[in-house]
C-alpha cells in the first residue's frame, strides 16, 4: 500500500522560508496572502497490505527520521 | 591522549578538526560513518562541519541514524566527552544528545563569516581555559544555525549554565543568542562556530585554539 506523509513545522514555530514565499508573492502582485507555511510530502510504497499495521510502521518511521518532532508535526495518510 | 573524528559522506571539516586535536597534542583516528565501532581508549569523539548526506531530509538527520553514531551515543551515555561543530552540532542535536534544533537562518542566507562570541561557562572541559564573560572570534559558515528550543528548555540550558557560548551580534536569528550548548553532564558540546578554523595565526586569529588545548589539559588531569 501506499503512505504519504506531510511534516510541517509546529505552528509556534517561525518558518522563515514560508515568510520569504509570502513576502515573493506580494511582491508579484498577487494581494491577499495573509500566511504561506512550507512543508514537505513524503510518499512510501509498502510491502504491508494492512491499513493499521502500515500506519502504526509510517509513525514510527516518522518519529524516528522522517520529521524532527522537536519542531515539526507530522500526519499520515494510507492508501 | 585519543580523539576520533567522524567522516561522513559530505564532510569537509574533518580533516581540520583532526588537525586541530593534534595541534593540542591528541592522537587522532579517522573514523568512516560505516564503522560498527569507535577505536579503544578514546578520550573524545568529534562530528565535524560539512553537509553529510547532502543535508538531504534534515541538516544531520540521516548521519545520526549512521551505524558510527550508536556507538558515538553509547560513547556519550558512558560518559564520554563529545564536540560536534557546525553540521556536527546538527547531528548532535538530530541523536537527541543535545536538546533543540537547528534551523534555516532567519535571514534565509548562507553566513560565512568571523563573529564575535562571548564564552558564557567555564564549567566544561572545553571551555574552561576561556574565563567566562570573555569575548573570542571565531568563523561562522552557515545556513542552518538558527537554534530554536521550547521556552522550557531555554529557561533549563539558563538555570543549568549550559549555554557555553553566545553570539554578541546574532547572524542567525538563534534564540537567546545561543552558538553552542553543553549536555547535562557538560561534556557533549555542539557548536555552529568553527574553533577548528580558528587555530593558526595564518587562520587570522587563534582564538578557537584553547578549546582544544583546554580539552587535553582537562583530560589529561582527569
Amino acid at each position: 500500500m501506499k503512505a504519504t506523509v506531510h511534516v510541517m513545522l509546529k505552528q509556534a514555530v517561525l518558518d522563515p522560508q514560508g515568510e520569504a514565499v509570502k513576502t515573493a508573492l506580494g511582491a508579484l502582485g498577487f494581494e491577499g496572502v495573509e500566511a504561506v507555511r512550507q512543508g514537505k510530502v513524503i510518499e512510501l510504497d509498502l510491502a504491508e497490505t494492512d491499513a493499521e499495521a502500515a500506519r502504526a510502521a509510517v509513525t514510527a518511521m516518522c518519529e524516528k527520521l522522517l520529521a524532527n518532532t522537536v519542531i515539526e508535526s507530522f500526519r499520515v495518510e494510507v492508501a | 591522549m585519543r580523539a576520533a573524528v567522524v567522516t561522513f559522506p559530505g564532510s569537509n571539516c574533518d580533516r581540520d578538526l583532526a588537525v586541530a586535536f593534534e595541534t593540542a597534542g591528541f592522537e587522532v583516528e579517522r573514523v568512516w560513518h560505516k564503522d560498527t565501532a569507535l577505536p579503544d581508549n578514546l578520550d573524545v569523539v568529534g562530528l565535524p562541519g560539512g553537509f553529510s548526506f547532502g543535508d538531504y531530509l534534515r541538516c544531520g538527520a540521516i548521519a545520526a541514524n549512521a551505524p558510527i553514531c550508536r556507538e558515538v551515543i553509547a560513547f556519550a551515555k558512558r560518559g564520554g566527552h563529545v564536540l560536534g561543530v557546525c553540521n556536527g552540532f546538527q547531528v548532535l542535536v538530530e541523536t537527541g544528545l543535545l536538546p533543540g534544533a537547528l534551523m534555516r537562518n532567519a535571514g534565509l542566507r548562507f553566513v560565512c563569516k568571523p563573529v564575535a562570541l562571548k564564552v558564557e561557562t567555564e564549567l566544561s572541559a572545553f571551555t574552561g581555559l576561556y574565563d567566562s564573560g570573555t569575548e573570542v572570534t571565531i568563523p561562522v559558515a552557515h545556513h542552518d544555525g538558527n537554534y530554536q528550543a521550547d521556552a522550557e528548555t531555554l529557561r533549563m540550558l539558563d538555570a543549568e549554565a549550559r549555554v557555553a557560548f553566545r553570539y554578541c551580534d546574532n547572524p542567525n536569528g538563534s534564540a537567546g543568542d545561543i552558538a553552542g550548548i553543553l549536555s547535562e553532564n557538560r561534556r557533549v558540546l555542539g557548536m555552529m562556530p568553527h574553533p577548528e578554523r580558528a587555530i593558526d595565526p595564518l587562520h587570522g586569529g587563534t582564538d578557537g585554539l584553547a578549546l582544544f588545548s583546554g580539552l587535553a589539559e582537562a583530560l589529561v588531569s582527569a
